[in-house]
């Protein structure tokens, strides 16, 4: 089985393209933005990289509130920070 | 309604080191075994990332002993629930699954402490293990300047990985006194294994910055973070980076244990000399027994493992454990919160990132429980995963008692009865 050399997602509709093995809360870390604002309107990235915090949720897919730090990128996934 | 089938002979929970191991020695007898994680694959914390590619041969050795063994994978599955004892129920990205066993093997390791100070929810300023794990898994570090600090044998470990990776390593806070590690190494002497460890750590620190008696007190930054203030051995010292590394030592997770009814002591999960817990069908091997790092997860997941199984423990393990046991109480002491981190979040900081609660808001009452009710504290999606370690130390409030599901779930999981999700078994593959 062949492994593509970089994938592209986008973020916010914008697209990016990343490695193999990138999870979606590192690509949006690459991308230089946040993942969601607190519900005081605070900008929050991730904390724990391990799925425990919430901090990183984002929408993948139309699918809200998804662990991005547990999700690895695929060709053409739709990210939505702030989701 | 689907039919239940054969139950899993031992079910184990957590796919690190403690959980390869449980799951490689029950799988030896022959009976039905089952490995389940809530990562995209197994390996935990220390051997994150490494099934593909190992980098260490201890884990080179257990992951080929895991694909050589006929324990079945389940992968990005979160137990969230025990509807009945003798059934686990698992969120996975597709659906819901309803696990069978006859004997389980709580191996569910250990988190990073947060303490609030200001600017720590800015973005950039993460964990320690945090930071290791995004890097892991994709985000590229070379030539960016990180601060890492708090304490615990986890902060030297990251600083390495990083630095190997291309990161510039301005500095490690360490908050532990000079004191306590100075005994703290001459003790590693003394521990099986951990010599060669203590060497090769000694040559690395010659070629880092690393300070005791220090410890953040400010992240600063517009929208992401630029500098932290540290006080370092007594005076203050600003430093600008691209990440701020900071994780307090481990908290266990205990949240399943609890919810199983087993019995807790000092924060942490009471086994006997078999690492089985209060309830004799369930055992518990590594973090979750006691902080103590890699060779003694390795070695209570084998006793564990083998007990669940109704194997013979050999003398030599249980020997072993009992030698390593005595690093628990060495770590808890060595890196003990210092009472300054107590008065490092100002009123206005957030505790709980969840739900925007000030200090000022949760210092007002007398018990988690309170503080939960009343400013909606730990009632967030972490379930009280980040703030409720941090208060523990800050107010020394006691946990609350553990209620289902112990992780939110996406599905309408508990409306439903059992019997009526997908079945995952232990029988024929
Ligand atoms: C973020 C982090 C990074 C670390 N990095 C290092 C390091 O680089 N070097 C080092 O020496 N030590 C490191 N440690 C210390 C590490 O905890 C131990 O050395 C070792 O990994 C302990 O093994 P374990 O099997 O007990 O737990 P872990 O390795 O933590 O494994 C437990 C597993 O159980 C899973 N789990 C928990 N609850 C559930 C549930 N309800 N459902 C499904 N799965 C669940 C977890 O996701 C995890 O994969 C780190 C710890 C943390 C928290
Ligand atoms: S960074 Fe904490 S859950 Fe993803």
């Amino acid at each position: 089985m062949s492994m593509p050399d970089r994938l592209t997602i986008t973020i916010d509709g914008v697209p990016l393209s990343v490695a193999p093995g990138t999870t979606v809360a590192a690509a949006v870390m690459i991308a230089g933005k946040f993942c969601r604002n607190s519900v005081t309107g605070e900008r929050r990235g991730p904390l724990c990289g391990m799925g425990i915090c919430f901090e990183c949720r984002m929408s993948i897919n139309g699918l809200p509130h998804s662990r991005t730090c547990q999700v690895l990128c695929e060709n053409g996934m739709e990210v939505r920070t702030d989701a | 309604m689907p039919s239940r089938s054969q139950p899993f002979d031992v079910l184990v929970v957590g796919g690190g080191p403690a959980g390869i191991a449980a799951a490689v020695s029950a799988a030896s007898r022959g009976v039905t075994v089952g490995l389940l994680d809530d990562n995209l694959t197994v390996g935990g914390q220390i051997w994150r990332g490494e099934e593909k590619n190992a980098t260490r041969p201890e884990s080179r050795d257990w992951f080929e002993k895991l694909r050589s063994s006929n324990v079945q994978l389940i992968a990005q599955a979160r137990v969230f629930q025990q509807p009945m004892p003798g059934m686990l129920l698992a969120d996975t990205p597709a659906e819901v699954v309803e696990l069978q066993y006859a004997n389980l093997v709580l191996a569910t390791g250990a988190r990073e402490r947060f303490l609030p100070f200001p600017g720590w929810t800015l973005p950039n300023v993460m964990g320690a293990g945090g930071l290791q794990a995004l890097v892991k898994s994709g985000l590229p570090i070379a030539g960016k300047s990180v601060v890492v600090a708090g304490t615990g044998p986890l902060l030297l470990a990251v600083a390495r990985y990083l630095r190997n990776q291309g990161a510039e390593i301005r500095l490690i806070a360490e908050q532990a006194s000079r004191r306590n590690l100075i005994r703290f190494a001459a003790n590693l002497l003394h521990q099986p294994g951990k010599l060669a460890q203590a060497l090769e750590l000694g040559r690395y620190l010659r070629a880092v910055r690393f300070a005791p008696n220090s410890w953040p007190m400010a992240a600063q930054g517009k929208d992401e973070l630029e500098s932290v203030t540290l006080s370092v051995d007594g005076s203050p010292e600003t430093i600008a980076c691209d990440y701020l590394a900071c994780g307090f030592h481990l908290v266990p997770n205990t949240e399943l244990a609890s919810l199983l009814g087993c019995e807790l002591k000092h924060g942490y999960v009471s086994v006997d000399e078999t690492q089985a817990t209060s309830i004799g069908s369930v055992f518990c091997a590594g973090e979750p027994t006691g902080i103590g790092g890699v060779e003694l997860a390795l070695i209570e997941g084998q006793i564990a493992g083998l007990a669940a199984s109704k194997q013979r423990l050999p003398a030599r393990l249980l020997r072993d454990r009992d030698k390593l046991k005595r690093f628990v109480v060495l770590l808890d002491e060595t890196f003990q919160l210092r009472t300054e981190l107590r008065s490092l979040g100002q009123p206005e900081n957030i505790v709980c990132r969840c739900e925007d609660v000030p200090l000022a808001q949760v210092r007002r009452y007398t018990s988690w429980r309170a503080a939960k009710l009343h400013t909606r504290c730990g009632m967030g999606p972490c379930q009280g995963r980040i703030c409720g370690p941090a208060t523990e130390f800050l107010f020394k409030w006691r946990p609350d008692s553990v209620r289902p599901p112990i992780f939110p779930t996406g599905l309408e999981a508990l409306a439903t009865t059992p019997g009526q999700y997908q079945i995952v078994t232990g029988g024929e593959q």
